[in-house]
């Protein structure tokens, strides 16, 4: 059973590539390298793990998730739409004049609980949310996607302090940990080494894992909470522009946008010629 | 002001348990009524202004109401961008609480002076702003929050301020309250200087200057009823609020450029200087004309030219 997940939401996975890099090269968009990061990430989620009901986005006890990292809304939105939260049509006018579907991730878009675009944000959203379901006694978790990048934000570690304070074991971070944020690589830019000591020392309970491996990460997000009692970190070892040899590890997709020969080439490698 | 704040919250939240109050770990004396009574829906986040801010607007998301407290700037200047972002962009019902608002800790130096507070929270978008002028007006204003389905502001004094209205005041958000009716001149007031405005009043009478005192508790929305009695703007109006320029004085210019108006404007009001000196608030309050000597002399002086 995990062996067909993995193999469905692999190639979920790589339709969501698709759609995020024929989206990014429509409108000369940015941030092509870090939607590719996370998409076996969405994949996964959207492919079994998040309790969500499509055809009823705002339905009660739905599992939130919370995209921190708001720069990676392509591919949200192309996770959202092969869900089935609204029509993969609608992602052709992603970012086009009077478009709701914004640069940054909008709430404005179903599926979509939470805008963000400055970093720094979701995790502490993520925590009220988790704290009102418990409150509530009810089992609706909340997964918050950040960038390494992101952590540099000091907010970030006010709700990494308080969560486990609150043992909120229906809270879960993930850390789409690329290795390159905006102007470098996290190791030269502000290094996070030891992340995971810095998680686990703050009380939560982590589990690495590598972040394009889909049978790995069906196991590890299958299994939460890791601890009852205590938050969940999954530090997901990801590589920035995956699925695309000419973008991997390469800080200028974090701003560039294929024109047409590259779109072609990429689509090639993943096998999705349009 | 902020001990009927509290009376009122815990009046409240007895009513409806969809009410939160967070604190930023202040509130010594002052909280201790909610925390007790309703410990499940109490939280002292911390010395951690922005985790409380979005973490109630992560609340307010799922269903709650929440009002977040701390003392003059920390809970809107701290967190501006969190309140922008996730309380207001999102229309979540989160109440921003400062205590302390104006220069109520005199003494404690800048940090502490919360005189920009209504500049940055009415431009806000959804943002409902409050500034009552005595105990009434903090009760009304907090069952008014607390109803409004979307953000709010609320600033209030500290304690022991009097109490001006006689008997519980007819509020609706967004409407003046007229204290005192006088054709020479309009005093408009906002926050914790009606008693200051009420008491200039009364000594330009004495010198034969009728004076009519309203009370602005709702910032956003502004009501031009509040220097337009009856369809006619007064023809001369003075301001008086414990903050900066982008409160109450640049609205009311606004109104007057916007509306056409034949009205001029005396605004009494802080410079954008910050006070670097210890005092008391009387104290300080003199020292930027804001008290009622200097602000009855300034428009005497003013309707003689």
């Amino acid at each position: 059973m995990t062996i067909n997940n993995a193999i469905a939401t692999s190639t979920r996975a790589t339709q969501l590539r698709a759609h995020a890099l024929r989206m990014v090269h429509a409108v000369n968009a940015s941030h092509i390298g870090t939607c590719l990061s996370m998409a076996d990430l969405l994949a996964v989620l959207y492919g079994g793990i998040l309790n969500v009901h499509p055809s009823e986005p705002q339905w009660p006890n739905r599992d939130r998730l919370i995209l921190s990292k708001g720069h990676g809304a392509a591919i949200l939105y192309a996770a959202l739409a092969e869900a089935g939260f609204f029509a993969v049509d609608e992602l052709a006018t992603y970012c086009q004049k009077g478009s709701q579907f914004t640069g940054h991730i909008s709430h404005h878009i179903p599926g979509v609980e939470v805008s963000t675009g400055s970093l720094g944000h979701g995790l502490s959203f993520g925590t009220g949310m988790a704290l009102a379901s418990k409150a509530d006694g009810l089992n609706w978790r909340v997964f918050v996607i950040l960038s390494d990048g992101e952590l540099d934000e000091g907010s970030n570690w006010e709700p990494i302090l308080l969560a486990p304070h609150l043992k909120l074991d229906n809270l879960i971070a993930i850390v789409d940990y690329n290795k390159i944020q905006s102007f470098g690589r996290v190791d030269e830019v502000l290094p996070l080494e030891p992340l995971k000591a810095k998680w686990e020392a703050f009380g939560w309970e982590v589990q690495e894992v590598d972040g394009h491996d889909h049978q790995a990460l069906h196991a590890t997000l299958g299994t939460i909470p890791f601890k009852p009692g205590k938050p969940s970190v999954v530090i997901a070892h990801t590589i920035k522009g995956k699925g695309v040899s000419f973008m991997e590890n390469e800080l200028a997709w974090h701003y560039r946008s294929p024109n047409e020969l590259l779109l072609e080439q990429a689509l090639a490698e993943l096998g999705c010629n349009s | 002001m902020r001990t009927r704040f509290i009376e009122t919250l815990c009046r409240l939240a007895q009513e409806d348990d969809r009410i939160w109050l967070i604190c930023g770990d202040l509130g010594y004396s002052v909280l201790e009524a909610f925390r007790d009574r309703f410990p499940n829906r109490y939280l002292n986040a911390g010395v951690a202004e922005q985790n409380m801010t979005t973490m109630a607007a992560g609340l307010a998301h799922s269903g709650k109401i929440v009002f977040t407290y701390s003392i003059a700037n920390f809970p809107v200047m701290r967190c501006l961008e969190q309140i922008r972002n996730d309380v207001c962009y999102h229309n979540l019902p989160v109440k921003v609480v400062a205590v302390g608002g104006g220069l109520a800790y005199g003494t404690q130096g800048y940090t502490h002076h919360g005189v920009e507070d209504l500049a940055v929270t009415r431009v806000l978008p959804n943002m409902t702003v409050f500034a009552p002028g005595d105990p009434w007006e903090a009760e009304c204003v907090t069952e008014s929050a607390a109803a409004l389905p979307g953000p709010c502001y609320i600033r209030l004094g500290k304690a022991g301020e009097p109490v001006v209205h006689e008997e519980r005041p007819a509020f609706r958000v967004g409407e003046p309250l007229t204290l005192r009716t006088g054709t020479d001149v309009a005093i408009l007031s906002t926050g914790g200087m009606l008693v200051t405005a009420l008491a200039a009043a009364q000594l330009l009478q004495e010198k034969g200057i009728l004076a009519s005192v309203v009370s602005v508790p709702t910032i956003q929305p502004f009501s031009d009823t509040a220097f337009v009695f009856a369809g006619k703007p007064a023809a001369f109006v003075a301001t008086v609020e414990e903050h900066a320029e982008g409160g109450l004085a640049t609205i009311v210019a606004e109104r007057i450029a916007f509306g056409g108006y034949d009205t001029r404007l005396l605004p009494f009001r802080l410079g954008r200087e910050p006070l670097s000196v210890a005092g008391s608030q009387e104290e300080l309050r003199a020292m930027k004309g804001l008290s009622s000597q200097a602000i009855a002399s300034n428009i005497h002086q003013w309707l003689s030219t």
